[in-house]
């Protein structure tokens, strides 16, 4: 897995997730995650547009995520799972604990709407 | 001083014809080094070898893939502990109209009874706990060995 990270005009921190989502990798991605949030960020978009699969510690690697962005005040969303993703968070009931969008255009707009 | 060489993953695939109508049927054995990072290409050669073309629909081979890497984390990190000196093995055999795929570590086992998933709205927030759920509910059957250190995964093809 490897993710890009860039943020956009209105001060949303957009990561993108490259590849698979797995126990071997979910680290680097909390680690991203939290070096933003020393650096102040708050607001967060995770985009899956090019993920191939996740699994269950990739899963609780955005829970982890989640929690600790809310802790510190901030915000997550998701984006970009495509109907195979979108099962899995459905199936753990996931997707009623994340704020999820289609693309990740529209999650980083709607931190504005 | 010269760096450890890394263990490396052992296959073997055999193919063969067996009688009756369900025709040819591939064998695929693998043996794992107890590392995370094999995970990846693990599932990748399982899917290469047993599911060529368009055996699988795209839906199934999803479903597959994560179970496959599921029960490789559960084996790598759960069962061996993630000790280098522990193997983990996989057998998967496609035969007719299914694919069953053994995954097997050299842990102590455990008891599949006592996981429960946190899919009620108050255990949510656990990062934990959700992958034997999730194999569940991805592949048509799921067995454990008595000492609960191999997992049994059957899909069928529909």
């Amino acid at each position: 897995m490897g993710f890009t990270a860039s943020k956009d005009a209105s001060g949303v921190y957009l990561i993108r997730v490259e590849g698979q989502l797995i126990v071997g990798n979910r680290q680097e991605l909390k680690t991203a995650v939290q070096q933003a949030l020393d650096h102040d960020e708050r607001r967060f978009v995770i985009d899956f547009s090019r993920t191939g699969y996740i699994d269950s510690s990739g899963l609780g690697a955005l829970v982890s995520i989640s929690k600790r962005v809310r802790e510190q005040g901030g915000e997550l969303r998701l984006s970009g799972l495509n109907e195979d993703l979108r099962s899995l968070f459905e199936l753990t009931k996931l997707d009623t604990l994340f704020a999820i969008s289609d693309t990740a255009e529209r999650a980083v707009g709607s931190f504005a709407a | 001083m010269t760096a450890p060489v890394p263990a490396s993953l052992q296959l073997c695939v055999r193919r063969r014809r067996l009688p009756g109508p369900s025709g040819a049927t591939v064998q695929v054995s693998l043996r794992v080094p107890s590392d995370v990072a094999c995970i990846e290409e693990v599932v990748d050669l399982l899917m290469r070898h047993c599911c060529t073309g368009g055996w699988l629909c795209r839906k199934l081979r999803f479903n597959l893939r994560v179970a496959i890497a599921e029960a490789l984390a559960n084996a790598i990190v759960a069962g061996n502990q993630e000790d280098r000196s522990k193997w983990v093995q996989v057998q998967a055999e496609v035969c007719g109209d299914r694919i069953r795929v053994e995954v097997t570590d050299q842990g102590p086992g455990f008891d599949p009874a006592s996981i429960s998933a946190p899919v009620l709205p108050e255990d949510l927030d656990r990062p934990n706990g959700r992958g034997l759920f999730l194999i569940r509910h991805l592949v048509d059957d799921v067995s454990f060995n008595a000492q609960g250190n191999s997992i049994c995964m059957t899909l069928r093809r529909r």
